[in-house]
């Protein structure tokens, strides 16, 4: 048994639960440079929506556990912004292959957070693996992300943030947050949604010029 | 010499040569592969080109996902894998690029006919196409290769200017397909 887990609680329970939008909203309050910021579907993306429009945001519909591959591709597009992915426990299950080629790729501007209530929340909080078993951390380091953390409390999600920022290594932070649901819901426009977050990444200009 | 440059000219080129120079000429530098037999020798000639940045994935709805990312940030991209990789395309095809109007390229190398020895392979096939259809996403048949170099150049051209996803299915009559041999 290693420090990550805990066999009479679930994986991570060294670390205090914390609440989803407002660790978003501080995610986002260290973001000055244009930072690009993939949220995963359902009430990952709600809390990134609900901390207000930024164009360089990307709102994931539908295709559950993308957006760490999406980010991916805009980490290797544009080398020199710093891209953040926004996952849940049950979408990275899902899709859990993606941080092997994420380690693989090694990219310099890449950071993910995984949000883990160890739920399925939005649709009828059915437990995940990661409430019993699964440890995302273990997981992301057995894949090849060595700078993979627990963030234990909200001042050490704040020092990991800031650390993931500044890293050329690609990093994981996982946080274990409580069962409140996404502040707001995401408009539904995804032809919007993109053509947005293109404007906001420079790769449309104002005009209307095409990539 | 002249012997020599006569057999050069009258070489035709092979698909995968073809294919490789359409994707550069088209500026695309992004390439996810599931790997697949018959595209071998495509994956060949990309990961020898410095110009691409080729890697394989896990899986193909990871690798949509990231020609999906690669594109809003303007680094153009294709996804080639296998009919039956494709198969496990539908939702993301719906939710991703279809939804968001993101031109994803894919190439996908057709088993399952024209002398298919594994059954699963020759059922999931006959899913390719009405899939493509039921999301009205853009798709051609690759078999000739006279054909070849003009169906691939503006299929990629199309997919851009009208900003939706679309495939290329390169049939066992381009390729030589996937050959059953007894042992």
């Amino acid at each position: 048994m290693n420090n990550m887990t805990n066999r009479t609680g679930r994986p991570g329970s060294n670390a205090a639960l914390m609440n989803r939008f407002e660790m978003t909203r501080r995610l986002l309050a260290k973001l000055s440079h244009g930072e690009a910021v993939i949220g995963g579907i359902g009430n990952t993306n709600f809390d990134l929506w609900s901390c207000g429009p930024r164009p360089e945001n990307f709102y994931m519909l539908g295709s559950m556990g993308l957006a760490i591959p999406i980010a991916l591709g805009v980490a290797l597009g544009q080398l020199n912004r710093r891209v953040i992915a926004i996952e849940g426990d049950g979408s990275l299950l899902m899709q859990m292959g993606c941080l092997g080629t994420v380690a693989c790729r090694a990219p310099r501007n890449l950071s993910i957070v995984v949000m883990d209530n160890g739920l399925y929340q939005i649709t009828g909080s059915q437990p995940t693996a990661t409430a019993t078993v699964v440890d995302i951390v273990a997981v992301a380091r057995a894949c090849g992300l060595t700078n993979s953390h627990w963030a234990t409390d909200e001042a050490d999600f704040e020092m990991l943030a800031d650390e993931a920022l500044r890293s050329d290594t690609p990093s994981l932070i996982a946080l274990r947050i409580d069962d409140t649901s996404g502040v707001s819901q995401t408009v539904r426009e995804p032809s919007w949604i993109r053509d947005q977050f293109m404007r906001g990444l420079g790769v449309k200009g104002i005009s209307g010029s095409r990539a | 010499m002249m012997i020599a440059a006569l057999e050069t000219e009258s070489l035709p080129r092979s698909w995968h040569s073809v294919l490789h120079g359409v994707l550069v000429a088209n500026d695309i530098r992004l390439a996810a592969y599931v790997p697949d037999n018959v595209l071998r020798p495509l994956l060949a000639d990309i990961d020898a080109d410095p110009s691409f940045d080729a890697f394989a994935v896990t899986r193909e709805e990871e690798g949509l996902g990231i020609v999906c990312g690669a594109w809003m940030s303007g680094l153009r991209g294709v996804l080639l894998m296998q009919s039956s990789g494709f198969a496990t395309l539908a939702n993301v095809l719906a939710s991703l690029p279809v939804a968001f109007q993101i031109p994803a390229l894919m190439i996908i190398s057709e088993r399952g006919t024209l002398g298919e020895f594994n059954y699963g392979q020759a059922l999931v096939c006959k899913t390719i196409r009405p899939v493509l259809d039921s999301l009205a996403v853009e798709h051609h048949t690759c078999s000739r290769l006279d054909e070849l170099e003009f169906v691939v150049d503006r299929t990629i051209r199309q997919a851009i200017a009208t900003q939706a996803p679309a495939a290329l299915i390169l049939s066992p009559l381009l390729t030589g397909g996937k050959v059953f041999r007894p042992t």
